[in-house]
């Protein structure tokens, strides 16, 4: 393992900003400022990606999760009417027994980890994460697989549509229900 | 942006993966509220992208292999986010929580 | 096709037709094509007879091998049939009574749901009979004898619905399954000593003499022991009275005239068997005369009008049995085609007498019937008395013979069976004029409903009456002149080598005792005349039956012995058994097993609390531990 100072700053700064943001994801109270967080956190995921050659996927994860999967997560936050009053607490113990766990998890893995060879990367031409290069793999090494990932998303779109469909319920009765239940 | 790399260790990336995994992990086991924990989940994946990517760069892959694998896995995630939610919401409508710890019919 | 398997195949074809289409045919022709088939084998039995007349040797009959049933090693049977003079004579029996029957039976059973069922079941029945005495084997007859005992059953839980009636078909099969069982040894001693079952093999070499005393006599033990069982002999004859349960066409057909004969055609077909074992000839001799006067006790004070003829049955079967034991195979023949003959009769006409009182069969709720159903008065009179052996009708010269028999054999036995005989005549007569005379009784259902039965049902009254009449002309005594009589003798001599004839008596005994026979006859009538007519007796109440008659009315309490020997023991054995050993030890190892489980499924249950998160804590953990126990160990 280098030493870190050794380290270019970008990676440093990057890095530190992720986990920042991964933490507060999961210890803010709010759920709102939790999805704020996590698009942040995202963001930074995308800054990685472009650091590794893979400027595509830093811009499809920017549109996909930044986008598209927090919106959702946002606007069912606001469906939901979910905000810091009604976020369930748990206790302390139970903090300290998922740090424990998590922790246990995270040394246990790094410490595989050491046991590999440590080595230099090697890189990429520059182009090989561009939109170009990847849509032509795409379309012919991978084609089954993309096909049958759009397959994939049909069933879930399906799926999702059919699960939140009540027979006759709009979304005023909706929010009514949501009214009801912070009134009570 | 070649010399970023000459002294940069896959190592630093796996450590990185790791923490971040392990912090959504945290979030999972430690939070109640299921968006939450969907978020944190969804974390947990961008953790293996980042890794994923790092590996791709790292194997010096002519192909494209590795980032077509996130590729993929984006399509799961946000597969899964939108049915994961919409569950959610089906649960909420019935129970008017979204604690997890309350959906213990599993006991049963 | 040959005679054979037509007249074994268009009853079968009969039942298989009813049986599986019946129920969506209208009912007249599921009666009629029950009839006709029946008929048919009739008709075409009657061709085979009159050619056995002119056949050149007189002990063979035709042969009819359909296959090969069974060939393993060195045992050998056949699924063949043979038709000899035995045979045809009860397949003339089974068929001629039978279609008459079915005649009777589509009128009868006009307004039942099961009427299908009925005549599917009825075919199947004179398939059955027909196989026991045709097969040519002892398989082919233990077919046919299997075969009867499920139609019986059957038949006589017809109306299931009625749960006693079920039980008394339970109580039939039963019985007959005990007597079954002992034909079934004496097939395997048969097969062990013969290493065949074939009466053509069999037969001839248990009478040559080469077969040890002891064995003939475990044989035909029991062989008797299944006609026991079957022909209602004590101590299994309690199945029978309570098999009226079943259609009174039913208890004509198959308890009266042809199933409950069946033990009596095993004897004489298996002749040469039990002529050689002196032994079981005594046993079936006693036990028959003990049957006989024990039922025809009983009869007296049976007020169920099928009651009394059933313990009718149960007597004069028994009296075949004297014959049988006395070595009258021809009489025992002849008494049970006569017999056949008029108790079919009798029946019908109970049945006539009970359709047209809507199912009452109490003789104390009838009375003076003959003046509204004249043809079943005038037909029951005349197989009343037949039975009873008024001069020149069929019961007086077939009952006289075995009388002379046992007369011939030990003047005990004819003692007795003279008092059976008088018996006999006392209870058929006080149920006639009961039925048929005095005053009409019951309030129930008035007088001016009872009504005469239709043709169906009176036709098969009428040709039985003229049978029950005519039956003697089968077998005159020899004192009528040799031209004309014994013709039943010579007939079935050919099949019965080893029965001599009988020590020829002076005729001027014979006259003697049956003038004795004619004069108790007339005393019986007089007494009972005098008793039920003049006097207008009725028999009594249940509860005000004398204690001699209660005993009787009880049937000598044999059910309730019954019951008490071996029903009682065996209950309390299985609940001893059901208490102690399957509640405690079973069912405590069984229990014992569940709570274990029970308890650890409940220090399970803890852990399986149904929350995620405890789940998601313990797969991290596990997941940590593997992957650590990988890294260092």
């Amino acid at each position: 393992m280098g030493n870190i100072s050794n380290l270019p700053i970008p990676f440093l700064v990057l890095s530190f900003i992720t986990i920042l943001c991964a933490l507060y994801v999961v210890t803010s109270k709010n759920p709102v400022h939790s999805v704020l967080a996590l698009i942040l956190t995202f963001f930074s995921i995308s800054a990685h990606y472009v650091l590794l050659n893979a400027q595509f996927l830093a811009i499809v994860n920017l549109m996909v999760y930044a986008g598209a999967i927090m919106v959702l997560f946002l606007f069912v936050l606001m469906l939901l009417n979910l905000s810091k009053d009604s976020e369930p607490v748990k206790s302390n113990l139970w903090g300290v027994a998922a740090a424990i766990s998590a922790g246990l998890l995270l040394v246990i893995i790094t410490a595989s980890f050491q046991k590999t060879g440590i080595a230099i990367m090697q890189g990429n031409a520059p182009e090989i994460g561009l939109v170009k290069n990847l849509g032509r793999v795409l379309m012919t090494e991978y084609l089954v697989p993309f096909e049958l990932s759009g397959i994939l998303f049909i069933a879930a779109m399906v799926g999702a549509v059919l699960l939140g469909k009540r027979d006759g319920a709009t979304v005023q009765e909706i929010m009514d229900l949501n009214n009801d239940a912070n009134n009570a | 942006m070649l010399n970023i790399f000459q002294s940069l260790e896959i190592s630093h990336y796996i450590y990185l993966s790791c923490v971040l995994f392990c912090i959504g992990l945290f979030g999972v086991l430690f939070r109640r509220n299921a968006i939450i924990l969907l978020m944190c989940i969804e974390l947990m994946l961008n953790a293996v992208n980042l890794l994923f990517a790092a590996f791709s760069e790292y194997m010096g892959d002519k192909d494209a292999n590795g980032q077509m694998f996130v590729f993929f896995i984006m399509v799961v995630a946000a597969a899964e986010a939108a049915v994961g939610l919409a569950i959610l919401v089906m649960v909420y409508r019935n129970t008017r929580k979204t604690d997890v710890s309350f959906l213990d019919s599993l006991k049963d | 096709m040959n005679s054979i398997g037509l007249i074994l195949g268009l009853p079968l074809a009969g039942f298989l037709i009813n049986g599986i289409f019946g129920k969506n045919l209208p009912k007249s022709i599921v009666g009629w094509l029950g009839t006709f088939t029946v008929l048919a084998s009739f008709v075409i039995a009657l061709g085979v007879f009159n050619d056995l007349r002119h056949a050149a040797i007189p002990s063979e009959g035709l042969h009819f091998k359909l296959f090969t049933f069974l060939n393993i090693e060195n045992f050998n049977v056949d699924f063949s049939f043979t038709l000899d003079r035995l045979s045809v004579m009860m397949t003339l029996i089974i068929t001629g009574i039978g279609s008459l029957i079915h005649l009777y039976s589509i009128a009868y059973m006009h307004e039942d749901e099961g009427f299908y069922k009925f005549f599917a079941y009825l075919n199947f029945f004179i398939f059955n009979m027909l196989m026991l005495v045709l097969g040519a084997n002892f398989l082919m007859l233990f077919f046919g004898w299997e075969g009867v005992g499920l139609c019986s059953y059957l038949l006589i839980g017809f109306w299931y619905k009625n749960a006693e009636y079920g039980k008394a078909a339970r109580k039939a099969f039963i019985m007959n399954r005990i007597g079954d069982l002992g034909l079934l040894m004496g097939l395997f001693l048969i097969f062990h000593q013969y290493q065949s079952l074939d009466y053509s093999i069999v037969l001839p070499k248990m009478a040559d003499g080469s077969t040890s005393q002891a064995m003939l006599t475990a044989i035909s033990m029991c062989l008797f022991v299944g006609a026991m069982g079957k022909s209602a002999q004590i101590p299994l004859y309690t199945w029978l009275p309570d098999a009226m349960a079943g259609p009174t066409p039913v208890s004509a057909l198959i308890h009266a005239a042809t199933m409950v004969t069946a033990g009596v055609y095993l004897v004489v077909r298996c002749e040469a068997l039990f002529y050689l074992s002196p032994i079981t000839n005594n046993v079936i001799l006693w036990v028959g005369l003990a049957t006989s006067l024990m039922a025809a006790l009983i009869g007296l004070k049976q007020n169920d009008i099928k009651k009394v003829l059933a313990y009718s049955t149960v007597s004069q079967l028994g009296l075949m049995f004297v014959a049988l034991g006395c070595g009258a195979y021809t009489a025992a023949m002849f008494h049970l085609a006569t017999h056949a003959f008029f108790k079919a009769l009798l029946f019908l006409g109970s049945g006539s007498v009970i359709h047209a009182m809507h199912h009452e069969q109490d003789i104390r709720q009838m009375g003076g019937l003959k003046s509204k159903m004249p043809i079943t008065y005038i037909t029951f009179l005349i197989g009343t008395l037949a039975i009873t052996g008024f001069p020149f009708l069929s019961g007086f010269f077939s009952k006289d013979e075995i009388l002379l028999a046992a007369f011939d054999h030990n003047k005990i036995v004819y003692v007795l069976s003279v008092i059976s005989a008088t018996i006999t005549g006392l209870y058929m007569f006080r149920m006639f004029f009961v039925t048929f005379h005095g005053t009409y009784r019951n309030h129930h259902h008035s007088f001016d409903k009872v009504h005469e039965s239709p043709w169906q049902m009176s036709l098969p009254l009428m040709i039985l009456a003229v049978l029950s009449v005519l039956g003697g002309l089968l077998n005159l005594p020899s004192y009528l002149g040799h031209n004309v009589s014994m013709k039943l003798s010579h007939w079935l001599a050919p099949i019965l080598p080893m029965a001599e004839s009988h020590a020829e008596m002076s005729h001027n005994t014979e006259f003697m005792l049956v003038g004795l026979v004619v004069l108790l006859f007339v005393l019986v009538v007089l007494y009972t005349r005098n008793k039920y007519v003049s006097k207008n007796a009725v028999p009594e109440e249940d509860a005000l039956t004398p204690s001699t008659g209660k005993v009787l009315a009880n049937k000598f309490y044999v059910d309730e012995l019954y019951d008490m020997v071996f029903v009682k023991p065996l209950e309390l054995l299985s609940s001893l058994v059901d208490n102690m050993i399957d509640s405690k030890l079973i069912g405590g190892l069984i229990a014992g097993v569940s709570t274990l489980l029970l308890a650890i499924s409940g220090l399970n249950k803890k852990i399986q609390n149904g929350n995620i998160e405890y789940y998601l804590t313990f797969m991290v953990l596990a997941l940590a531990l593997f992957l650590g126990f990988n890294l260092f160990f």
